[in-house]
Parts: structure tokens; sequence; C-alpha cells
């Protein structure tokens, strides 16, 4: 479906779709709780792709729960769609409008604190890019979430190593990232983010009491299809060739 | 004002269980009353407004209605990419208590003064951008943004500024207020700007000159109708703003008349393009951008 929105739109944010499949494959079969016919539900999880350049990855998961149909996914990015090429939250299944980088932790934020003092037991995920962790906003989030020790939020790394220039760890290196989070105060638990019985175990475990979680999950950008893995230039790609889109649909097939 | 402000958060939160107080680093004992009444709806979290605008966006997209304080320059500069997103794209119930507008902070320079807050507000899509006249007009206003279902900038003054406006008015978003009626040159204000210009009015009419003052407390949504008619009524309009003459008040004015092909002569009273230079008091800076009475006055009759 990823490569159909790409096919349908011209263009997309590939690598940062394909390194999340597996996290949002997980998420929306086995720990959010939503309902696909009733998306605005008071009682539901909330799921915020902060990286929302990864929504082609997100898209594919609500039409294949059934938030929209799927043939809305080869219209991406057209005049009239329902699917921009940032999510929407007029789009059913999109909690909030992200795009621009270090939102979505702010907002999840909010949204854990409300679920609080609504006495509701609705989780808040928010999924940010490793690039995404440059944004100061970010950081200012975490600090407030371990304040109010928001143990019903759940913070969630795609940490694939790249950003759109290049390795993370040649532009803004990151690590000690797991280091980083337990000092701001987070239960930190690190994964393979493509290994899917892993993630239904890290998700299926209880978080560290009165503490917010970061998940950092070890993704490869572009995994799937070896021309885009690992490959900055993959990271968006416009104006593609019909060419280059039957070589992705053979790279998907033969892998 | 600000203390009217705040004061009546805490009155609306009595009232309404959605309304929530959120400030980043305010001065010491800030709303006590409140924090101590409503310890679960008062929140204090640090000078990081790019996360507060997003905390306040994330609890307004569950039912909340937040108020948010801190300086005007931090709550409009700095977190400028959140109020835009967060705020306005989601259309979300926030509002935006701003500390100091215009020249109030003079001592503290440029860093503090808040000259360019109503333009970039006003350039935000479903942002309502306001600018209150005196403390009394405070309370009536705060009651009208219970209800209201889009994000509102809210420029507060000094405090103590003179009360000007009429006990019998009832605050609607959008509306102006006529605080003198105009026949040789009609005021147009906003904020603090109208005792100003009264002042002015009161100069002029020993000239012989009857001026008005219409006092626009929301220059978004800007009262078309009452400035149209104004307009059309009398020879002159002067906008009077302590505000950067660049996409202000007096700009707002000037879009207006020109998308309805009106060929009024506007004279726009505002502060310069540039960082103000000068320490002092707020009417120290206002006199030496001729916004006082008497430089207003003298502005007229020269023009």
């Amino acid at each position: 479906m990823v490569i159909d929105a790409l096919d349908g739109g011209g263009r997309g944010h590939v690598g940062a779709a394909l390194s999340i499949i597996e996290i949002v494959r997980v998420l929306y079969d086995d720990v959010l709780k939503v309902r696909p016919s009733e998306p605005r539900w008071p009682d539901r999880d909330r799921f915020i792709l902060s990286k929302g350049h990864g929504c082609l990855g997100l898209y594919a998961m609500l039409a294949d729960k059934g938030f929209f149909d799927r043939s809305e996914i080869a219209q991406q990015c057209r005049p009239g769609a329902l699917l921009g090429g940032h999510p929407e939250i007029r789009t059913p299944g999109v909690e909030a409008s992200t795009g621009a980088l270090g939102h979505g932790l702010g907002i999840g934020v909010g949204m854990a604190l409300a679920a609080r003092m609504q006495k509701r037991n609705s989780r808040v995920f928010v999924l940010t890019g490793d690039g995404e962790l440059n944004e100061g906003s970010v950081w200012e989030s975490a600090l407030i979430a371990s304040k109010h020790a928001l143990s019903n939020l759940c913070l969630i790394v795609d940490y694939n190593k790249m950003q759109s220039y290049g390795r993370v760890a040649d532009i803004l290196p990151l690590e000690p990232l797991g280091a980083k989070f337990e000092a701001f105060g987070f239960g930190v638990s690190e994964v393979d983010g493509h290994d899917v019985a892993a993630l239904r175990q890290v998700f299926a475990a209880p978080g560290t009491p009165n503490r917010p979680r970061a998940v950092i999950c070890h993704t490869v950008k572009g995994r799937g299809i070896p021309i885009c893995e690992h490959n900055a230039s993959w990271h968006h790609k416009a104006k593609l060739a019909p060419e280059q889109v039957a070589e992705l649909r053979h790279a998907l097939a033969a892998t | 004002m600000r203390e009217t402000s705040l004061r009546m958060v805490h009155e609306l939160a009595r009232r309404d269980p959605r309304v929530v107080f959120v400030g980043s680093d305010l001065g010491a004992g800030a709303l006590d009353a409140m924090r101590q009444e409503f310890p679960d709806r008062f929140y204090m979290e640090g000078v990081s407004e790019a996360a507060i605008i997003g905390l306040a966006a994330g609890l307004a997209m569950d039912g909340y209605i937040p108020y948010v304080n801190t300086i005007a320059t931090f709550i409009t500069r700095r977190c400028y990419e959140q109020v835009a997103v967060d705020l306005c794209l989601h259309n979300l119930p926030v509002r935006l208590i701003a500390n100091g507008g215009g020249l109030v902070y003079a001592p503290l320079g440029p860093t503090h003064m808040a000259i360019e807050d109503l333009a970039i507000m006003r350039a935000l899509p479903n942002m309502a951008v306001t600018a209150v006249a005196d403390a009394e007009e405070m309370k009536r206003f705060m009651l009208a943004t219970l209800d209201y279902p889009s994000p509102i900038y809210i420029r507060l003054g000094k405090g103590g500024d003179k009360v000007v406006t009429p006990a019998d008015q009832v605050f609607t978003l959008g509306k102006s207020v006529e605080l003198k009626p105009a026949k040789d040159v009609a005021f147009v204000t906003t904020g603090v700007m109208a005792s100003r210009a009264l002042g002015a009015a009161a100069l002029l009419a020993e000239h012989g000159i009857e001026a008005g003052v219409l006092h626009m407390p929301t220059v978004k949504p800007l009262d078309d109708v009452a400035l149209l008619a104004l307009a059309r009524r009398v020879p002159r309009l002067v906008t009077v703003e302590e505000h950067s003459r660049i996409g202000g008040l007096g700009s707002a004015v000037a879009e207006l008349l020109i998308d309805n092909r009106l060929p009024t002569p506007l004279l726009r009273l505002a502060l310069p393009d540039s960082f103000p230079d000068d320490y002092g008091s707020q009417e120290h800076l206002l006199e030496v951008a001729g916004l006082d009475p008497k430089g207003i006055a003298q502005s007229v009759l020269k023009s």
C-alpha cells in the first residue's frame, strides 16, 4: 500500500514510512484500544505520528483497519484527496496534524494529563523520528512528562540512524540515547523495531510505575527494499519514474 | 488589567470545569488563590513555551479550555510554530494571555517589548486578536472568552490603565465600542491607546476640531461594519496603536478601506519599524513616538 500511495501520488517519504511499518502494525494489531467505526470514541488510546513524514506507513495501517477505504491510498497528495503528504485530523484515525517536527510529544503530554484528570484509562503513544529529537521542544516536553509521572504516556523513537541529509551520527549525534531518556526520568526499553514478536513483548510488558515510557526502536530506513535501505536519498522521493516504482515492487516481492 | 485577567481565569474556573490555567514560570504567588482552590487545574510548567503550547493543545483536544499565560514576546515569537500548528491549524479553544503588550516593559529593553505581536498573531488563520482598554472591559471580555470556539490572543496593558469603556458595554468579540462620536476626524484605536486618543480629542476640541474615538478591543475579527460606516461618514480616519506600523491595527484598517474601494484619507499613528532603543517608562517611549495625547493631536493638526 505504501508503494501504491507513492505510485498514485507521485511522491512520498518512502524510507521514513518503511522504517515504522512493523511498529504501527503491532500498535494497531495488539496494543491500541481504538474503534475504526468510531474514531473519536472518548476512551480510545491516542496514537500521534509526530514524525508526520512517515504517514504512508500510518495510512496503510488505518486503511487496513477500516478507518477509511483503501481506494484513498492511491489518491494521496492529489487535488481533493483525503490523504496528504503529512497527516491531518480530517483523516479518520489521525489524532493530530503533524509534519512540523517536535510537536507530537507536547500534545501527547496534554492528552495524557487530560486522561488523568478525566479518570480515563486511555494511554497516549507518540512516535517520533530520530532526527526529530534534534528539536528542543521534545526535551522540554520530556521534562514535563517526567515531572507529572505520566505513566500513561509512551514515547516511541524510530531510531533508523539516518536523517534527511545523512547519518544521525554525523549530523547531530544522539548517543547515548537510552541514557538520555533515563536521565530525563523515563522508563526505557530498547528493541529491534522490525521484530514483531519483540515489539509485542515490549508493549505488553508493564512500564515502570510513575514514569513515562520511552521505547527506542532500532530500525532500518527503507526497510525491506534493498535500494532504499540506509540510503538518505530515499528519505523523500518525488517524480518517481514508472521503472522506479516497478523496481520497488519487484524488490518488495523478492524479500 | 493583568490581575483582573488572571482573577477572571479563577472565576471562570469556578463556573466551568473545563477551564485550566497553564503558566510558564510566572512571578511568585501568581494566581495562588486558584492554585489552592483547583490544584488539579493549575499548571506551572517552567520556561518552555513550545512545550506548554503543545500541552495546552493536547488538553484542548480532549475537552479543556486552557488559559496560558506568560510575557507577550515569549508567548508569540518564541513558540510561533506551536501557536500556528498546534492551536490555529487544529482550531482549538486555547487562550494566550500576554503580559506587557507594546511598550509596558520599557525598562527591560527590546527583548521584552511586544511591538509586533498583533501583526504576527493576526496573520494566523483562526486566531482572534484582542487588546482591551481597561480592567473593567477586561472583566466583560473574559466572560465572553469562555465559549469562543477558536484560539484567542489576549494582549494585556500595564495595569492601572484609566477606565474609559462604558459599564453597560455588552462585550462581543468582533464588535467595536464608540467612546466618543466623531465629526471631523475619527480615531480608531486598540488597547490602552483609547485613553490617549480621548485625550487627543479633548486637545483638538480647543482647535475647533470635533474628533471621535472608535475603540477596537478585537483587532481580529475586525468590526468591518462599524468601520466602513465610520469611513463613509467622517472625512478622516486616524488609527492609533502601541505597535509597529507594520501589520497591526493601522494595516488592518487600510486593508479594509482598500478592499472596499473607500477613498477616506487614513493617517496611521504607530511605532516606527525599529526595535525600541531607549528605556524609561511606557509613557516615555509613547511620548517619544508621538503616541501621547499631545503628540497624537499634533500629528492630526499637521496632517
